[in-house]
């Protein structure tokens, strides 16, 4: 082990009060297994998970629910023993507020566990593991969801050198990193040997905010004879926790939004992932639970370890409800996270910390004044973006030339709308700019598509025209031959024929 | 909208508190001011203020604007004392209102209110007294020994009727303009301050009131409201600037010094460019805008028509802001 004590600086960042020390006084509590199980078919990145089982099944924990669709998905398991009870559309923890299918759970409190197989990955190669990870249903626990196969495997092109743990948790409030790290800092240190080796990377580095002394003890001492592991404490500045932003701070590299790290040989997993993929190979179990941070406005601020499905209003219940009553529950971090649209959820792969909101955090925000260009979200961005140039093209729809100011570069952290003096909620304005912007090149290609479909319509018919035109030269070249008055006069013994032919008809009539 | 307000947390002064602190730096400038040239400042101060609020508030009746709130961001009151600081203690007050009422109305709110007006406010209204009525502009009071001779009442008579009715040896030029005039005339010109010629007891006011302005500005930098970037260049390029046409010629040229601590350049420096809305947003912008500022005061000082040139200068240099920021935006992440 060895301490890394170079650290580059990014610009701007925050320091918020960090808040987490309100909910790390308790060890991770688990809770006894709920009466129901509501599973959300989509719960990561990608294509919603197929489904394989149907409403009356058996079910056994760990058993498959919904296997990954494509490469860009990720499976869903039963998390414990029970009876399938529904498969509906139900609410799922999104800022949309919409329902989406989920697959409810009816546990039959035995527990029972499906055969786990451990997987020997020396034995069967990395290949091979790759494909079991897939159906592992393992995502980045960080919040963003990824699948988690998708970035072991992403090694075949580029050659992954280091390998970073992130366990900066920059967010205030969050504490579930933290907390893993305390209590299971054997199974991280064990699940970074094992990840170091999948990905072939060379060395491994840590990045933990100096706000944790706890977890850093405890990581350096399981990590001292460990010759490739180097553990680096950055300073605790929001959003050290960003990937890019913690790259660059580790390494000095920066990597441009449209890039991946996997091209620069860095790979990056989040502690609860690399402990998931750990319980994956070393004990056969699939992706079941995560910790949750259930803190703010609440009697007994906490982290649970729960089964993914466990509806939350269980763990508000158990860490005593809400201090003073608004029944807003914000979902992640208060700078990112999202307020709950109905506190009806269960918690999902992506549901690292519940806020019980301050009454200061859902207030009517105060007046926005115009912008008087001060910089200071500038000076606080860590893309090194101007907020305040990108706030007012936005606010006049002027998107080309807010594209020309990296628009798209925004990793929306919320650093300028927290320092603003005039309350102008700029995050929001980029947003709106992006989804327009994005709407906008969807019309513009369904345009482009219809205008194709336009053109070769138009072509087609030029076509045929043209073909007609041919078949009629054709014809008459054929009949140029003929003399024509033989071909008048024979159209005339027709038409005289045809008369005749009337008049008899005629006249037998008449007869 | 989609339903997504995050952050949900915020801390950052209000533009009123911002307001406060400026004026609150302002304060030890006004001090010196009190102490070397009388009470005609305070007088100055209050009657620019109350002008700005009773413009400031038709104003925004008349724009359908919520008064209360704008009102209460205290950027009139800020841009109506930096112009009464800029003008002569001894102006009456008809000159005092004139100058709010433009500063106000014209250069505030015909160009959009705070946060849209390109032109420095009270530079605009400056620029437009001093070319208006340039003899009440640019005659100051003696400071210091001759305070005891400017009792209330006098100074009150001066306030509202002007200097007419005052013996002429009461006021005099600034350094600058004195200067100016003599080295128009070709007639050699001294500056030594233990003497007792008026113009040394004024540019050594001047000194006084600089420093004073320099604590403020500290100040305003300590609490993060301005940053390093516009002052010190602009005291530097002012230094090198001057410094190299008084090495060339001393005789002809005064020293960085002088131009250092005469007029506005401390006022300028500090609270005058550091307008945010009319200044340049990027670290390298405000390095260019200052230069240009100080290359721009000089020539004018030096070279131009008016004694003093922070208001023209800065004015030139809004022009060119939105240019200077478009040209300097800062590499964005991953983008080296």
């Amino acid at each position: 082990m060895k301490l890394l004590d170079k650290i580059f600086k990014f610009n701007g960042g925050i320091n918020a009060e960090t808040q987490k020390n309100i909910s790390t006084k308790n060890s991770i509590k688990s809770l006894p297994i709920p009466s129901e199980i509501r599973l959300p078919l989509r719960q990561h990145i990608g294509k919603m998970a197929k489904l394989k089982v149907k409403v009356g099944d058996q079910v056994l924990k760990g058993e498959l629910i919904a296997e990954a669709d494509g490469n860009i998905s990720a499976a869903i398991h039963a998390p414990t023993s029970g009876i399938v009870k529904s498969i509906e559309k139900l609410l799922i923890p999104h800022p949309s507020g919409l329902p989406d299918f989920c697959v409810t759970l009816i546990p039959d409190n035995n527990d029972k566990w499906i055969k786990k197989i451990p997987i020997d990955w020396k034995k069967i190669g990395i290949e091979e593991t790759n494909k079991l990870i897939l159906n592992s249903g393992i995502v980045g626990l960080g919040g963003a969801a990824f699948p988690s196969h998708l970035k072991l495997g992403a090694n075949r092109n580029n050659p992954i050198k280091t390998l970073i743990i992130n366990a900066a948790e920059c967010e205030p409030y969050i504490t579930c990193d933290d907390m893993l790290m305390r209590e299971h800092g054997k199974d991280l240190v064990e699940g970074i040997d094992l990840v170091q080796s999948l990905i072939g990377a060379e060395e491994t580095i840590i990045g933990i905010e100096d706000n944790k002394p706890e977890a850093f003890k405890i990581i350096s001492n399981l990590i001292e004879k460990k010759p490739n592991i180097y553990i680096k404490v950055v300073p605790t500045i929001y959003p050290s926790g960003d990937a890019k932003r913690l790259i660059f701070l580790i390494n000095g590299i920066k990597i441009p939004k449209e890039k991946r790290s996997s091209e620069y040989g860095i790979q990056m997993f989040n502690v609860a992932t690399i402990v998931a993929i750990f319980r994956f190979i070393q004990h056969g179990e699939p992706s079941l639970s995560r910790i949750v941070t259930i803190t703010g406005n609440i009697k007994e601020p906490q982290n649970y370890e729960v089964l993914f499905g466990t509806p939350l209003q269980y763990l508000i219940k158990d860490a005593g409800g809400q201090k003073i009553k608004n029944n807003t529950f914000i979902m992640g971090g208060p700078m990112m996270g999202f307020k709950l649209p109905s506190i009806d959820v269960s918690v999902t792969k992506t549901m690292n910390c519940v806020i019980s909101a301050e009454p200061e955090m859902i207030q009517a925000p105060e007046e926005a004044l115009p912008c008087i260009r001060c910089a200071k979200c500038a000076e606080a961005c860590p893309v090194s973006l101007q907020p305040q140039e990108l706030f007012w093209l936005s606010k006049s729809d002027q998107f080309e030339k807010a594209q020309n100011y990296n628009l798209f570069d925004c990793i929306e952290c919320g650093c300028c709308s927290y320092v603003c003096p005039s309350n102008i909620p700029l995050v929001q304005f980029y947003r709106y700019a992006k989804s327009e912007i994005i709407a906008q090149s969807i019309a513009t290609e369904e345009a482009g598509i219809a205008r194709e479909r336009n053109d070769f319509r138009i072509l087609r018919l030029d076509r045929e025209k043209k073909e007609r035109a041919e078949r009629n030269a054709q014809r008459k070249a054929e009949n140029t031959g003929v003399d024509k008055l033989k071909l008048i006069e024979e159209k005339r013994a027709e038409i005289s024929a045809a008369m005749d032919r009337i008049k008899n008809d005629k006249k037998l009539n008449n007869d | 909208m989609i339903n997504q307000q995050s952050p949900f947390i915020k801390k950052a002064p209000s533009v009123t508190w911002i307001m406060m602190l400026v004026m609150l730096a302002l304060i030890p400038g006004i001090l010196a001011y009190v102490f070397l040239f009388g009470i005609g400042i305070l007088l100055n101060l209050s009657i620019a203020i109350i002008t700005a609020l009773i413009a400031e508030y038709l104003i925004l009746r008349i724009r359908n604007l919520p008064i209360k709130l704008f009102i209460t961001d205290g950027s009139a009151i800020v841009a109506a004392s930096l112009l009464a600081i800029s003008i002569p203690s001894i102006a009456p007050w008809w000159i005092i209102v004139i100058g709010t009422l433009f500063t106000i109305i014209v250069a505030k709110h015909l160009y959009g209110g705070l946060g849209s007006n390109l032109f420095n406010p009270a530079m605009v209204g400056y620029a437009v007294l001093l070319i208006s009525f340039p003899a009440v502009m640019t005659k100051w009071s003696l400071p210091a020994s001759h305070l005891l001779d400017f009792n209330l009442t006098q100074q009150i008579q001066i306030f509202m009727y002007g200097t007419k009715n005052i013996i002429d040896s009461v006021s005099s030029a600034t350094p600058l303009d004195y200067i100016k005039t003599q080295i128009f005339l070709n007639r050699p010109f001294e500056l030594n301050f233990t003497n007792g010629m008026p113009i040394n007891s004024y540019f050594n006011a001047s000194i006084i009131i600089s420093l004073s302005f320099l604590i403020g500005g500290i100040f305003m930098w300590v609490k993060k409201i301005i940053t390093w970037h516009l002052p010190v260049t602009f005291l530097i390029s002012l230094t090198l600037i001057s410094s190299i046409f008084w090495l060339i010629d001393s005789t002809r040229y005064l020293s960085p010094f002088i131009h250092l601590f005469s007029g506005g350049t401390l006022l300028c420096a500090f609270f005058i460019i550091t307008d945010p809305v009319s200044g340049p947003t990027t670290p390298k912008g405000k390095i260019f805008f200052a230069f240009g500022v100080a290359l721009l005061v000089y020539l004018i000082r030096v070279f131009g028509g008016y004694p003093e040139g922070v208001a023209f200068a800065v004015i030139l240099m809004n022009i060119c802001v939105p240019l200077i920021d478009s040209l300097t935006q800062p590499k964005v992440f991953g983008h080296e």
